[in-house]
């Protein structure tokens, strides 16, 4: 009862703190952004009265079992669930801004204009559904390989909804028009704030868990979690450092200016990419896919050179965004050097996987799962591999600035990040609630190839747009002078943008699909359907061939 | 198994070492690309003419931000030749130096901005924003007409010059005691801004959206757009000397 007056407290006072900050806000955005706050201390207040109540009710909703398996998975349940709901919205806001480029009449000002609606789809596929996946798979996998329930469960919720809650606000900024335009790091300064609380609770939760283990090592996936939450730690705190203009409004100025703001923005956006999108994926890598296939790792040594040199590499390649820019020559240089030799370690984490599949390699045929993982990894390869060469100051001085990053980038979220969390969602869904197995493994076959088509359509145009913007930007006629103006290269454009909007609605379907999917195991169905891993067999056919002579 | 792998068994049976030993290994990279470029002197060239934004300026500029304009037009002008002929004299470090956040960009969906200022007319500007395709039919840029019918809150403008001072831009007392009358005075030409102007050299003061009785966003836009790339005389002798001397930046 103690606990309930003093949660129910706090719960109070944040609603009233909440309240005040909206009364005193100097802007719309930050008053709009205190009303949620409000309004999720009122939630969280009125649970913790009726708790008990509650409970139930969430159990009814949420599907979950009734016998409560041995190890916390409540909060992957519901990450599960975050995840599937925040790739549809991430996913949906992604083809609407690529269809706003093709025809700018989709501009819907001032709220839904392509500049506020481009954060909302980089942070809703990378933070969302990223984060939420990323969240989720690693309680579920701190556990299983420590052999330990997850430490501090209340804890751990808070870490699930006080993610949730930074989603929204940050959402939600966007289109208030609430942001700092340092791209993906957009949220302002006190969503920034909350969302360091959030952290450092996860790394309580994680660390703690690591602590209790009943293994005596710690298994190479968690090395990577763990490393993933310590650095982007630090890159959010060095990257969002900024003076409010008002303590109850939501603008702020970085505390860095040009140069180095520069830098530390591409610090942090590089290694978003690298500890965000990479390094936490390749812990996910190192549990599903040896769990799915039924076999070891391939190489325990290369997981630890892999390991180390990715981490360590990584950060340096920062400055390969700034390439011929105000930047000084000799951070660009090293930008490039490490950017260049971070292409081994990463094609160390994808042989790591790939080579897992030995003696396994026929589940490619006959396991859709296995399919995505393999896919994933194949595109993690080709990513990493087009990131160096796009690193490379000749390529970058055509690439730079055209649609050719764009196509990359997507190669390595929809190719590797979407197929590989794809996959754990599907392994996963079942376990927690303990169904016997997917509702269709044949939709899942589906969703792979509409994703794989999807992926190809929209790197293809990708490409061909930005080669051809790039080459048509430094065009120069036998008078010497420039042929192209820039409005041109757009014209030249819409045609691609329409294929790119393509490649997108079938990747969408795709998961479409897989939301379907999921929610229909959830509910304990099962389609009826023919196995993918038995060939008919068809006696009419079951003979030898006789030879008929020639009439 | 080789001594390489017995020793690593010591870091992944100790949760504290593991930790600590990723945590040294992220952190060289920054430390040593980043801290540098605070003391080393030439990473910003000492050029004639950087002061900091005029307030309306400022707010304009606080409006691209807001309005994520970096997601398609850049403001860094490379050294090639076929970018200096399209958006003039590749862009020095010294022209963002007091630009909280930098809007380098990164894409170019549409053209540079570093230096669109002064480049078309005022009409030209509040007409674009209004309605692109109404002076470019084939832009894909979304439509800003909303920034005409809001008008400033400029009451906190005193505000935003002392947060952008915290974090180093050298404004004055008195930039930040007049800070409201600058505002003010630049965008209507019947005020006396004679003080105005000789604290923000080459300022350009003047109704900016065609309605002089109101003090619009878009006032506060077009006068960020009209200043963009006008404040330092790049191709000065002076100026093309001191780049020619410089080495290794």
């Amino acid at each position: 009862m103690d606990t309930v007056v003093s949660r129910a407290g706090l719960w109070l006072a944040l609603l009233l703190l909440a309240f005040a900050g909206a009364a005193l806000a100097h802007d719309g955005g930050f008053a709009v952004h205190m009303g949620i706050v409000a309004f999720a201390a009122l939630v969280g207040l009125w649970w913790t009265v009726g708790s008990a109540d509650y409970a139930g009710i969430a159990q009814g909703i949420l599907r979950t079992p009734t016998d409560p398996s041995r190890y916390d998975d409540d909060p992957v349940r519901w990450g599960m669930i975050a995840t599937v709901f925040w790739a549809v919205i991430g996913l949906v806001a992604g083809l609407l801004i690529a269809l706003q480029l093709a025809y700018p009449l989709l501009n819907l000002e001032p709220w839904f204009n392509f500049g506020r609606l481009r954060p909302l789809h980089t942070s809703g596929v990378i933070f969302a559904f990223g984060g939420n996946v990323l969240i989720a798979t690693s309680f579920y996998v701190v556990q299983r390989t420590c052999r330990a329930r997850l430490a501090f469960p209340g804890l751990a919720r808070f870490v699930f909804w006080g993610y949730q809650m930074f989603i929204v606000l940050a959402a939600s900024g966007y289109l208030l028009g609430v942001t700092q335009s340092r791209e993906y790091a957009e949220p302002e300064w006190y969503v920034d704030l909350w969302l360091t609380i959030v952290w450092v609770a996860y790394l309580v939760v994680f660390v703690g868990t690591l602590a209790r283990r009943a293994e005596p090592h710690i298994y190479v996936a968690n090395w990577f979690y763990l490393s993933f939450i310590l650095t982007i730690a630090m890159l959010h705190i060095v990257n969002n450092l900024a003076v409010p203009v008002s303590i109850v409004g939501s603008q702020s100025y970085p505390v860095f200016a040009g140069v180095q703001d520069a830098l530390t923005q591409w610090w942090y956006g590089h290694n978003a990419v690298a500890f965000f999108l990479t390094v936490p994926f390749l812990a996910m890598m190192y549990y599903f896919v040896p769990k799915q296939a039924e076999r070891p790792i391939y190489s325990y040594r290369l997981s630890i050179l892999h390991f180390w040199s990715i981490i360590f590499l990584y950060i340096w390649a920062g400055p390969h965004h700034l390439l011929y820019t105000a930047l000084p020559d000799w951070a660009q240089t090293l930008g490039v050097v490490f950017s260049i030799m971070l292409w081994m370690p990463s094609w160390g984490g994808m042989i790591n996987g790939l080579m897992t599949l030995n003696g396994a390699w026929d589940k490619v045929r006959t396991d859709p799962i296995i399919r995505l993982m393999v896919m994933a990894l194949a595109f993690y390869g080709m990513a990493t591999f087009e990131g160096p060469m796009l690193s490379i100051k000749a390529v970058n001085s055509l690439s730079h600035y055209t649609d050719w990053t764009v196509g990359h980038v997507h190669a390595g979220a929809l190719g590797w990040n979407g197929m590989i969390s794809f996959a754990a969602v599907y392994y996963l869904v079942p376990r927690l609630w303990q169904r016997e197995r997917l509702y269709s493994l044949r939709w899942v076959n589906w969703h792979f190839w509409l994703a794989t088509v999807g992926i190809v359509f929209y790197a293809a145009a990708m490409w061909v747009a930005g080669v051809m913007q790039g080459l048509m930007w430094r065009e120069y006629g036998p008078d010497g002078y420039l042929v192209n103006s820039f409005v041109e290269t757009v014209v030249a454009l819409h045609p691609l943008y329409l294929l790119r909007a393509v490649g997108g609605s079938l990747y969408l379907i795709g998961a479409l699909f897989m939301v379907a999917n999921v929610w229909l195991t959830i509910l304990g169905k099962q389609r009826v359907e023919a196995p993918m891993n038995e060939a008919a067999h068809d006696p009419a056919a079951d003979r030898p061939i006789v030879a008929v002579p020639a009439e | 198994m080789s001594t390489f792998t017995e020793n690593h068994k010591k870091l992944e049976r100790n949760v504290t070492l593991l930790g600590i030993g990723a945590f040294i290994a992220v952190a060289i990279g920054g430390v040593v690309e980043i801290a540098p470029l605070f003391w080393i002197d030439n990473t910003i060239e000492k050029v004639e003419g950087m002061r900091p934004y005029t307030p309306l300026e400022q707010v304009g500029r606080d409006i691209y931000v807001r309005e994520g304009c970096y997601a398609c037009h850049s403001q860094m002008i490379r050294p090639f030749r076929d970018e200096v002929e399209r958006y003039g004299h590749y862009s020095l470090a010294a022209e963002s130096m007091y630009d909280h956040p930098f809007q380098w960009g990164s894409k170019r969906t549409g053209p540079d901005l570093a230096r669109v200022g002064q480049r078309y007319s005022d009409e030209w500007h509040v007409q674009h924003l209004k309605d692109p395709r109404s002076v470019v039919p084939e832009s894909v840029m979304p439509p800003y007409s909303f920034l005409a019918d809001a008008d400033i809150d400029v009451s906190r403008i005193g505000e935003k010059l002392k947060a952008l001072r915290a974090v180093g831009v050298p404004y004055s007392e008195r930039d930040i005691e007049r800070a409201l009358i600058d505002i003010k005075a630049q965008a209507n030409p019947e005020v006396d801004a004679e003080d105005f102007a000789e604290r923000y050299p080459k300022a350009q003061i003047r109704d900016f959206d065609g309605d002089p009785n109101r003090l619009t966003e878009m006032d506060a836009m077009v006068a960020y757009m009209q200043m963009l790339g006008t404040l330092v005389d790049v191709n000065s002798v002076a100026a093309q000397e001191e780049l020619a001397a410089e080495k290794g930046r």
